[in-house]
């Protein structure tokens, strides 16, 4: 990402804080790509602001995926990589769940593109997602049990 | 309305299983349709048959054992795959490869994608009746597995590009092989043109059918030629250039009619601007110059020099045996495959081996459109949307 592009990126962290200070708990810049992390309470609040806010214009869903750094706690990190196809510009939300409580807000009412991309969240990981209206298995067999992209799953499978 | 008494009461619809051994499902998906007559009332796609836990897999290799696994997802792109993982991996690493390597990535990834779009194509006619554009499609594809087998000595699953760089220096002869394909192909794609686009049978089984608006195709995060028959000019070459794109002249196709031969359009106009970038990495590649960075300890050494100096066979132990460690982060890269925006997930948390590789695969996400697509339309135009989507089930379930 280009240096312009970069200075864009923080242009829509700050334009986020400024709609509701507690949404961006950090900004998070790595190799030209910017992460906003927000409370979990507020994401579905914040990604509806970053897509119909006219000046952010993040249309399109990306990708959803998961994190899970186990032993450490909050283990899991959900990130989401939206893009504005109008303004040729991509960033990363990102929300913390603890292992106790691997809950979120389904994003379906946002981007109905979320779907199935929070269903195969929540078929490896093992992640519910609040007002999905269609949580099922994806990807493995409805019998199989545990979520194997978990960090303590092993890679061999259970026995 | 006739209605049939069942045991379980009066029913109007019937529910048929399509797949996952039906022809046109393009490997192993399955749809459940609920027709009324032959019209579909509602249709749930099945998918996971075909799941092998790649992601899971990445995470007990190390950075460079990885790539071999990224070649077995969507399997007429394995270049493609290739070149997303090592541009995430090289983000980690803060690593350019030289400009060189970058152009010979990007040709390769274009022959790819023609070889992709002439099995979509050649797959695509047979669903639809017309056997014989099959075996022109292929024979033309057949050239573009030999160019791979050169240089990479693989016709499929090429692992040529790797981090850093890319796996051998171009061949003895490549230019004139390449050549010899890109001036023989826009004759050959005239030739499917005339066999296709003015033909009636498959302008009626295409033309209006899966249908969908384009503010339905973004908010179902449908990428790649589907979105951009309905208008929406959106392609990661151009709107996020990687691996030197911003310095080649290409269009990028659309049609605003959002229908299956819309999406036929849109493929055949790609295949003849990948002929023209193809040409451009030609001119741009020189005889000789470098293929990978220089980077020590990341980069396996020059069988010379390991013979020769002992810091050579040192790095050589270590990345064998141990791998390289990037610092802790994420990174994600996103670029254009033959079926949409394929993104490339990956942390690091310090160790040799990855702590998430994800894999945002197009066909995946391209294919929750299809109920959309074929609600109120005939079981036939389901196996013409199936195939316009053009899914690749490696890829959906990886």
């Amino acid at each position: 990402m280009s240096e312009l592009a970069n200075a864009n990126a923080k242009v829509v962290a700050e334009r986020i804080r400024a709609w509701n200070a507690e949404a961006v708990a950090e900004i998070i810049e790595y190799r030209g790509e910017i992460t906003i992390v927000v409370p979990k309470q507020l994401l579905r609040a914040s990604a509806r602001y970053c897509k119909e806010a006219p000046e952010l214009n993040f249309n399109l869903l990306s990708d959803i995926t998961c994190v899970d750094r186990f032993p450490i706690e909050p283990r899991f990190e959900m990130n989401y990589q939206l893009v504005s196809i109008a303004r040729r510009e991509r960033i990363r939300l990102r929300t913390a769940l603890t292992g106790a409580i691997p809950v979120v807000d389904s994003l379906i009412p946002v981007w109905p593109g979320a779907n199935w991309l929070e269903r195969e969240v929540f078929d490896l990981f093992g992640i519910t997602f609040e007002g999905h209206t269609d949580l099922r298995r994806i990807l493995l067999p409805d019998a199989f049990v545990g979520a194997p992209l978990r960090r303590d799953f092993p890679t061999e499978g259970q026995r | 309305m006739t209605t049939v008494e069942t045991a379980t009461g009066t029913a109007k619809t019937m529910v048929l299983n399509m797949g996952p051994q039906h022809p046109s499902t393009h490997g192993v998906l399955r749809v459940l349709l609920e027709l009324d007559g032959e019209n579909v009332v509602t249709s749930v796609p099945d998918i996971g048959y075909l799941h092998t836990g790649i992601e899971k897999s990445c995470e007990d290799k190390t950075y460079s054992q990885a790539i071999t696994l990224t070649d077995r997802m969507d399997y007429l792109n394995p270049l493609g795959n290739n070149l997303v993982y090592c541009l995430a991996v090289e983000k980690l690493l803060g690593l350019e490869p030289p400009k060189r390597a970058q152009y010979i990535r990007v040709m390769m990834v274009e022959l790819q994608r023609i070889s992709s779009h002439l099995v979509w194509l050649g797959t695509h006619a047979i669903d639809m009746g017309a056997m014989s554009v099959m075996l022109y499609c292929f024979r033309e594809r057949e050239e573009i597995l030999k160019i791979f087998e050169r240089f990479a000595g693989q016709r499929m699953m090429t692992s040529y590009i790797r981090i850093g760089g890319v796996a051998l220096q171009p061949p003895a002869g490549w230019r004139e092989m390449v050549k010899k394909f890109v001036d023989m192909m826009p004759a050959r794609i005239d030739e499917y043109e005339a066999l296709l686009t003015e033909n009636p049978i498959w302008q009626g089984r295409l033309k209006g059918v899966g249908y969908l608006p384009a503010e339905t195709l973004v908010a179902l995060s449908t990428t790649g030629p589907g979105l951009r028959a309905a208008g929406v000019n959106y392609d990661n070459r151009k709107m996020f250039p990687y691996s030197s794109y911003e310095e080649f002249d290409f269009a990028v196709p659309t049609r605003t009619e959002s229908d299956c031969f819309a999406r036929y359009l849109v493929r055949v106009a790609e295949m003849r601007e990948s002929i023209k970038i193809v040409r451009q990495a030609m001119d741009k590649i020189t005889d000789d110059g470098l293929i990978k960075a220089d980077a020590p300890g990341i980069i396996p050494p020059e069988r010379e020099k390991m013979k020769t100096e002992m810091e050579a066979l040192i790095y050589h132990f270590k990345i064998f045996t141990e791998g390289f460690s990037p610092p802790p982060g994420e990174a994600f890269v996103a670029v254009e495959s033959p079926r949409g925006e394929l993104g490339c997930f990956v942390a690091s948390d310090g160790s040799p081996k990855p702590l998430r590789v994800h894999f945002r695969g197009p066909s995946f996400v391209n294919l929750q459109a299809l109920p959309f697509m074929v609600q109120g339309q005939l079981i036939a135009d389901v196996v013409a949307s199936i195939g316009t989507i053009d899914i690749v089930l490696g890829e959906v379930d990886r």
